[in-house]
């Protein structure tokens, strides 16, 4: 278990973490946001961090696995280096989400839910992302892209593209 | 609290304040349908089935989460809570697979119950069902997802109730599930089926009873678990089949008895020992070959009764020796040691002892009302545990325990020599080494620790003692209590009559009710009994005992011991063990599943067991003895007085001086569906003279008739020096019980299953 702890996080976010559960009275207080921090950095709830998790709140892994199952935010399966996720509630619909998403679609030539084969990115329909006012609206990791028309999707998922060309390795591999 | 009164539909009614509103309806009578509701646990208000309209309050509330209060108003029975129920069975029967025709649960099922009752003939839902496969968690728990309907109520068991935490809920809304917690959907915990049994639907099933029958099919036999020493009590579910009566379910559902619903893996799962291939159901006599064959019951006893006689008649009694039970009945315990003291005409009689009950019983003597009942453990309010691990080793005292300290705030001290679950529910722990039992007496008298300070200053205490705890060191802590006062004792054994083996005189220095043999008052009036102490277990089970004959019953000293090869060994079991593969005759006994009498647990509870099953071949030890006894020319009235004037007794005709008698006769003679007539086989014979002459077994026969625990008080005074202890504590786990526990298929199942889980874990 030991050995595996140690791959988990990296230093920075352990010590991220290990402030955490000192901010609450109770130490499973922390377990949604240590949660979504954890991945955050490895990209997806693994089994070895549902264990790194409930050894630091020192709860079970069921427990863990209960309250994390619950949150729709909290993903159990990798996703792509930049997650796309695209609003579909009702201001972004009205102003033509759904073709934003299908143009992501056919762009990359996957559907909600999957990722692409050089796990560059991934793609998912969401909820209101709390930017109605420049609606039809997108979110990738935590970028907004707001105001948008179906032609920009390109340039968009390139300028991702030029990003990871020059941040060399990719983060969660 | 004080009582308040409140009304509900017009009548009025009083309850203490705070009561649950469903609490205090059940109790006069006006039924409000739950699920999630279990008494025990806590509350969860998940189903909605119990809402009901309360004045001057907005919404409905639901009556398990509602407190009374003085002057308040309730409604349960008008349209709008008949269209509530009825609008939300329609919402649980939403994706519940209307499989009721093969469902486990069909026929005992609540959501069936209260869809007869309230629910909707049609449903607005047409939806198609969203199937999901069935789930095997483990070899004794499947689970239906579709059928469940989210009540909590095993999650809360398995919790609250078992301190295990095994299950939760995954996802959310309609994607909730029920998940154990090992990988791959794998259950990782005491396998005890609490939450199967709490299950109001069919969504969690047993491995054993799954698609067996149904429960109109079965008959429903009241007994007591035939393992640990706790004694719950079992409601076994026996069908017929063309060779007998087969056992297909064991559970408590009922509630009633010392464990409520509680039984463990053991008693819910492990009662398929009775059905075992391995079974003997025919007489073995060893040939001129040196080979055990079968042979017809006449052959059999005859063999063993002339060998038995030549023996006794060339050298008396000291050359035969008997080993009997911590499973037989109490009567048939009684019967052996009074055919070995009369018949045979041998002090030579003991048993495999797992507690010290002689030093427990002779320290309490004449102190009365200081043994503890099982029941007191559920609700003392200070408990110190000595030794042992009761979760595995006495799992209804675990429960208790538990029970104890989360729902009544009872203080649990442990006094242990390693770190056991149970740490987890005490106040204190106090770590001892495994010698130190000795001292603890001191320890407590001299207080010095802040441990014993703390139940130094508690004012009522009830000390639990473990196996472990024997001879001086036990009477040294009974002597404490007792001058302390206000403090009272249970002492651990193992088996389901362990304590009634004691008590019944298998003991070579003590007659039943620990009487010295040398002294023996009551038993005056058995002919020819010896007076000097016969040979102990040990001595008996030697190899070079010396003995020309062992008679040895229900027992299996052979995977211990290498037994004396020259002596003729006649044993009575229920498979071929290491001890019966040695034998000379092989005697197929019937199971404590298939036989009635009463047993004492550890507590010194008695209870009655009644026979359920039924397999051919086989019969109950006390018919074997009174066989073996007669074949002996012994004067059978002598031994077993069944009808006072022979074979023309009164069945309860006359209603005369002898009634009661002859009503106990017909009780077991109903109990083992037999047409009325007088037999020398029948236990409840044996009644009166136990009442008459064992100290401590007057007892109540009304309750115990009932199927209600009756506890046995230790004799009033005791004058013998208790022996040297010579116990071996069994150490059973919650999957191992002793012999018969190799024989339980669904156990040894269980076992590999979970040490699988633990091997896989500590390799990571």
């Amino acid at each position: 278990m030991s050995a595996e702890s140690i791959s988990v996080f990296s230093p920075k976010l352990e010590a991220r973490l290990d402030a955490l559960v000192k901010k609450y009275p109770v130490k499973r207080s922390a377990l949604i946001p240590m949660l979504l921090y954890a991945q955050d950095e490895v990209g997806y709830i693994s089994d070895a961090v549902v264990a790194e998790v409930a050894i630091r709140i020192g709860i079970t892994e069921l427990e863990v696995r209960n309250a994390a199952t619950y949150y729709s935010m909290l993903r159990f399966k990798p996703a792509g280096r930049y997650h796309v996720q695209v609003c579909t509630n009702i201001s972004c619909m009205l102003r033509g989400g759904y073709e934003i998403l299908d143009r992501f679609r056919q762009e990359l030539g996957i559907e909600p839910g999957g990722v692409t084969a050089d796990g560059m990115f991934s793609l998912e329909e969401v909820q209101c992302i709390g930017a109605c006012c420049w609606a039809p609206a997108i979110q990738v990791n935590y970028d907004d892209h707001d105001e948008l028309k179906p032609d920009l999707v390109p340039g968009i998922l390139s300028s991702y593209r030029g990003k990871a060309k020059a941040e060399g390795k990719t983060p969660h591999a | 609290m004080p009582d308040v009164t409140f009304t509900v539909d017009g009548k009025k009614l009083t309850a203490p304040a705070g009561t649950l509103l469903i609490d205090a309806c059940r109790k006069a009578c006006i039924e409000i349908p739950a699920f999630c509701y279990y008494p025990g646990l806590s509350l969860q208000a998940a189903c909605r089935m119990c809402l009901v309209r309360m004045e001057k309050v907005g919404k409905l509330q639901t009556a398990c989460t509602t407190r009374v209060a003085e002057g308040q108003i309730f409604y349960t029975d008008t349209p709008e809570i008949a269209q509530v129920r009825k609008a939300n069975l329609q919402l649980l029967l939403g994706n519940h697979p209307l499989d009721c025709p093969v469902c486990d649960a069909g026929g005992e099922c609540e959501l069936q119950d209260m869809t007869f009752k309230y629910g909707a003939g049609v449903s607005l839902y047409a939806e198609a069902k969203n199937h999901r496969e069935e789930q095997q968690w483990s070899p004794a728990v499947f689970y239906d997802r579709p059928r469940c309907i989210l009540c909590y109520r095993c999650i809360r068991m398995c919790g609250e109730g078992m301190d295990v935490w095994a299950l939760g809920v995954n996802n959310r809304g309609a994607d909730s599930a029920i998940v154990p917690n090992g990988a791959g959907h794998q259950l990782d915990c005491e396998q005890c089926g609490m939450c199967i049994d709490v299950c109001p639907v069919g969504a969690l099933t047993s491995g054993s009873y799954r698609y067996q029958t149904r429960p109109w099919e079965m008959n429903h036999v009241s007994t007591v678990c035939a393992h640990c020493a706790d004694g719950c009590k079992v409601t076994l579910g026996v069908r017929s089949t063309p060779e007998g009566a087969a056992i297909v379910r064991a559970d408590n559902r009922d509630k009633s008895g010392i464990n409520g619903d509680f039984l463990c893996a053991k008693g819910r799962f492990g009662f398929d020992f009775a059905g075992s291939d391995e079974r003997l159901t025919q007489p073995l006599i060893r040939n001129a070959e040196g080979k055990l064959a079968p042979a017809t019951w006449e052959q059999a006893i005859r063999t063993a009764a002339a060998k038995l006689k030549e023996i006794r008649d060339a050298k008396g009694g000291e050359a035969i020796g008997v080993i009997g039970s911590n499973r037989l009945t109490n009567e048939e315990n009684y019967l052996l040691q009074k055919f070995a003291r009369t018949v045979l005409g041998s002090n030579n009689i003991d048993h495999a002892r797992t507690a010290d009950y002689p030093t427990f019983v002779r320290a309490l003597a004449g102190h009365a009302d200081k043994a503890a009942s099982l029941r007191d453990l559920a609700s003392a309010p200070a408990i110190l545990l000595v030794g042992g691990n009761p979760t595995e080793e006495h799992p209804l005292l675990a429960w208790h325990l538990r029970t104890n300290v989360r729902l009544n705030h009872a203080r649990l001290y442990i006094a242990n020599s390693a770190p056991i679950k149970l740490d987890r529910q005490a106040k204190a722990v106090q770590q001892i080494s495994a010698d130190g039992y000795r001292k603890l007496a001191s320890f407590l008298v001299h207080g010095e620790s802040d441990f014993a300070k703390t139940i130094l200053a508690e004012e009522s205490l009830l000390v639990v003692l473990s196996a472990d705890v024997s001879g001086k060191p036990l009477a040294d802590l009974i002597a404490w209590g007792l001058k302390r006062g206000n403090v009272r004792f249970a002492l651990l054994g193992a088996y389901a009559n362990s304590r009634g083996a004691a008590d019944m005189g298998l003991d070579p220095a003590l007659l039943p009710g620990y009487v010295p043999v040398d002294k023996p008052g009551p038993f005056a009036e058995y002919t020819n009994l010896p007076t000097t102490p016969g040979k102990n277990f040990a001595q008996m089970t030697a190899a070079d005992s010396g003995l020309d004959a062992l008679l040895i019953v229900g027992a299996n000293p052979a995977a211990q011991t290498k037994l004396d090869s020259k002596t003729f060994l006649v044993v009575q079991d229920l498979f071929l063990t290491e001890t019966a593969a040695q034998a000379d005759v092989v005697l197929p006994a019937a199971s404590l599943y298939e036989k009635s009498g009463t047993l004492t647990n550890t507590f010194g509870d008695v209870q009655m067991v009644r026979k359920a099953a039924d397999r051919p071949g086989v019969k109950p030890d006390f018919e074997i003895l009174v066989r073996l006894a007669e074949a002996m020319g012994a004067e059978i009235a002598k031994l077993v007085p069944f009808g006072k004037r022979g074979t023309t007794g009164d069945l309860g005709q006359s209603r005369g001086a002898e009634a009661g008698e002859a009503d106990r006769h017909a009780v077991w003679l109903e109990a083992n569906n037999l047409e009325p007539r007088l037999s020398p086989f029948d236990p409840f014979a044996l009644f009166d003279e136990i009442a008459r002459l064992v100290p401590g077994y007057s007892l109540d026969r009304i309750n115990l008739f009932a199927s209600n625990d009756v506890h046995s008080a230790p004799p009033a005074a005791s004058n013998f020096v208790p022996a040297k202890a010579l116990i071996a504590p069994a150490r059973d786990t919650l999957f191992t019980s002793g012999t018969l526990g190799r024989y339980s298929q669904s156990l040894q199942q269980l076992e590999q299953h979970q040490t699988r889980k633990q091997a896989k874990s500590a390799a990571d």
